[in-house]
């Protein structure tokens, strides 16, 4: 396929790009930032998306979605980034509802009707330590009764509190370090023995550590097979990777234009400062770095819409690169604004809280190169 | 089938009945590269055959038109033939400075005359050409340029001097860019294409820092050049070469060694695996190297149809360039005492440690890094400032 957007995407981005500075800009981030909302997020506006078919994009033509694919939800993520827009979207929206794709149809239409009308919000449930480590999954899930019983800890559950429900990764055989023998289940917010602590995270956005003491579930909880979790697991990991960076795309973009725009107003030693060459080489090398991210992460979108045996190192990849140059934007966004880019006040120093809480998200730019190398046999 | 899977279909049939084995196999080094030209020496019938059948199918210069040469290819088809080819590894049939820059050149500003005569020259490997641009006082700022051809009515005189003339030496014919006006700089060049073996013209090959010499001095000693033999009009022979140093920078960024995503940690894992921080740095790199194609393959999509910025191919040079110095110092960390080894067998008569020296040129030759910044700077972000 070529690498350019066909007429229908280009659409789908008008229309993204249109909705997100109208109903969702920058402003409305810091309104409910300000208000300290316990979701970080507003629900209204996550009907909004639903209005507008948004939630639905990747869920099948079959189950009442727009049957998409990665690429026009990559479309609608970018937008997010550059507005800052807080929503479940890359969580619900992207990685869960690939997970329940391949869950059987009660599974399915349990859920995918909330998330079609805007009304449920799912939280994935992975990251038992700091660093981005699935294959280190420990939490355990026992046989019991006609079910499992789940025990362990998760954290960095993104919008966890405010989730209808989770999608938690547990062991049902083998050991930590093994892909074999993880099984997903979808756990309802309200199971007795769930537990959870909401942080806030330095993007403003809310984060959950989770506990589950013995939470019983039946067996129609799994989400694909049991003790096959790996498979459902990488593909909702893969979505989440390829959604995260589609949305540091947008964040960079946002964070490089509005920087972009200071070099050409900002006036010192009687000239605008973007007449120097220091900060023209400089702001040339970051077009190119993010024109290379954009590059990479719709070439892995497309390899993945595709079901490429190359997908995956196509992934990983994008989401180093893209981790990398949204860095380097918001970096250089700060350091070219100078004093005014330290204030509050002023939205650069959101785009790099934002920028470090999706380099995190799923794993980082320095886990994926790792897995670049391993994929690429060394 | 669409048309486009039929076209794919037959261009593979028709790859693997006429490549000969022997071409699908990598080429060593660059004597196992077709140039063509008057002198060419082929080194094998394989080489010949397959640059004769790729001729007669217009397959030298896929998208150029048939009447100049070429298969007539779409964007969309050229695109699957290469694709075609790199799968069962054919080699280039023919490399040429003529199909890479002076044909685009020539299809955009030439005469319809000289479109058939010269474009169907290069395309049957027939004349090898030789750019001349860079003067010893006219590097980066090219516009400074001094060769100098005095009009005598149906010809013009030129004298002076050219360097950093890539493969002079072996080169048919040279495109040139001479001044015609002294008193305007931009607009007091024209762009000459005059036969290497006119009284006057002399090459005096550079060797350097590789211990090779690709690249030569080029000298003009009262060289006559009838007046039929300018490109455009006279005096706007720059507009010409900016158009031509666009293909200049699309072909040198290209240039990643493989000129593909494969990467080289695999064979050096031997290596990698006893130095962390040595396979990081090539991890990042293999990033950087998937990146980049999928951002050449993404640039090309929206060059052939018009949608890319026209100084993009800056942003590409400059980005390619970096990368293969990057790779190159990669090469020489991993390969460790006997990459430094310049003579022997065992290196290969030193032929990482040549590479990676040559690749030093590549932010270089075709406009440096600083200037490629600068482009990119003003056209594409529209920095303010002269």
């Amino acid at each position: 396929m070529a690498m350019t957007l066909n007429d229908d995407q280009n659409m789908l981005r008008d229309t993204a790009r249109d909705f997100m500075a109208s109903e969702a800009p920058v402003t409305h981030f810091r309104k409910f930032r300000d208000m300290g909302c316990k979701d970080g997020f507003s629900h209204g506006l996550w009907k909004q998306f639903a209005e507008i078919g948004f939630t639905g994009v990747l869920i099948p033509e079959a189950d009442g979605g727009m049957g998409m694919g990665q690429i026009e939800a990559g479309i609608v993520l970018e937008e997010i980034g550059r507005n800052l827009a807080p929503s479940p979207f890359l969580t619900t929206s992207v990685a869960a509802v690939e997970a329940l794709k391949l869950a059987d149809k009660a599974m399915r239409d349990r859920w995918f009707p909330g998330i079609l009308a805007g009304e449920t919000v799912i939280g994935i449930a992975i990251e038992e330590g700091v660093k981005h480590r699935p294959e280190q999954i420990a939490c355990v899930a026992e046989r019991s009764g006609n079910g499992f019983k789940l025990t362990g800890q998760k954290q960095f559950v993104v919008q966890g509190a405010s989730s209808d429900m989770l999608i938690v990764a547990a062991r049902t055989a083998g050991a930590a370090g093994e892909t074999d023998g993880l099984t997903l289940f979808a756990v309802d917010k309200d199971a007795a023995g769930l537990s959870m602590e909401a942080v806030r995270l330095v993007d403003s956005a809310v984060a959950a550590h989770v506990q589950l003491d013995g939470v019983q579930l039946d067996a129609d909880a799994v989400i694909g097979e049991v003790d096959g979790g790996w498979a459902v697991l990488s593909k909702m990991l893969d979505a989440g990777r390829v959604g995260a960076a589609a949305e540091m795309v947008g964040v960079g973009a946002g964070a490089m234009d509005m920087t972009f725009e200071y070099l050409k107003t900002r006036k010192q030693f009687d000239r605008v400062i973007g007449e120097f060459q220091a900060l023209q080489h400089r702001a040339a090398h970051l077009y190119g770095e993010m024109e290379g991210a954009r590059s990479i992460v719709l070439k892995a979108q497309s390899l993945m819409d595709e079901g490429h045996a190359k997908a995956e190192l196509y992934v990983a990849a994008a989401k180093a690169k893209a981790g990398l140059a949204c860095n380097l934007a918001v970096r250089e966004g700060v350091q070219m604004h100078g004093g005014i880019g330290m204030t509050d006040e002023y939205d650069i120093g959101l785009y790099m809280k934002r920028d470090r809480s999706l380099n995190e998200f799923f794993g980082d730019a320095y886990y994926h190169a790792d897995r670049v190398a391993t994929m690429n046999g060394y | 089938m669409s048309d486009l899977e039929t076209f794919r279909a037959e261009a593979r049939a028709w790859l693997e009945e006429n490549c000969p084995a022997e071409m699908r196999t990598p080429a060593k080094g660059d004597e196992d590269v077709c140039w063509g030209g008057r002198n060419f020496v082929f080194q094998s019938e394989a080489q010949k055959l397959w640059l004769e059948r790729c001729v007669a199918k217009g397959y030298t210069v896929p998208d150029w038109p048939k009447a100049y040469g070429g298969a007539g290819l779409t964007p969309q088809e050229t695109k699957i033939l290469r694709q075609e080819m790199a799968k069962l590894g054919c080699r280039s049939p023919l490399n040429s400075f003529g199909i890479w820059m002076l044909g685009p050149a020539l299809l955009k500003f030439g005469t319809e005359e000289q479109k058939v005569h010269y474009m169907g020259q290069i395309a049957r490997g027939e004349i090898r050409w030789c750019q001349g641009y860079s003067e010893p006082g006219s590097g980066s700022d090219l516009v400074s340029m001094q060769t100098f051809g005095e009009d005598k009515g149906d010809h013009w005189v030129v004298n002076g001097q050219k360097i950093w003339t890539s493969y002079a030496d072996k080169a048919d014919w040279i495109f040139c860019l001479v001044r015609t006006d002294k008193t305007n700089k931009y607009q007091g060049i024209s762009f000459l294409l005059f036969d290497m073996e006119t009284p006057g013209v002399s090459t005096k090959p550079i060797k350097l820092i590789s211990g090779n010499s690709p690249f030569c001095e080029t000298f003009f000693d009262n060289v006559v050049v009838p007046k039929h033999q300018i490109v455009g009009e006279v005096n706007r022979g720059w507009d010409v070469a900016k158009y031509l140093l666009g293909h200049e920078r699309e072909m040198i960024s290209g240039m990643g060694g493989d000129g593909g995503v494969t990467s080289i940690g695999a064979a050096m894992k031997a290596t990698l695996s006893q130095e962390p921080v040595l396979r990081a740095q090539m991890a990042l790199f293999d990033v950087d190297n998937l990146t980049f194609r999928a951002h050449g393959e993404r640039f090309m999509d929206e060059w052939k149809t018009g949608k890319a910025h026209p100084a993009y191919s800056n942003l590409m040079k400059y980005v390619g360039t970096e990368l293969n110095k990057k790779r190159n110092e990669l090469v020489m960390s991993i390969g460790g005492s006997q990459a430094l080894e310049w003579e022997s067998e065992r290196a290969n008569g030193g032929s990482k440690a040549r590479n990676w020296l040559r690749t030093k040129a590549n932010s270089i030759e075709g406009g440096t890094s600083e200037v490629m910044l600068n482009v990119v700077s003003k056209r594409i972000l529209e920095m303010p400032g002269g």
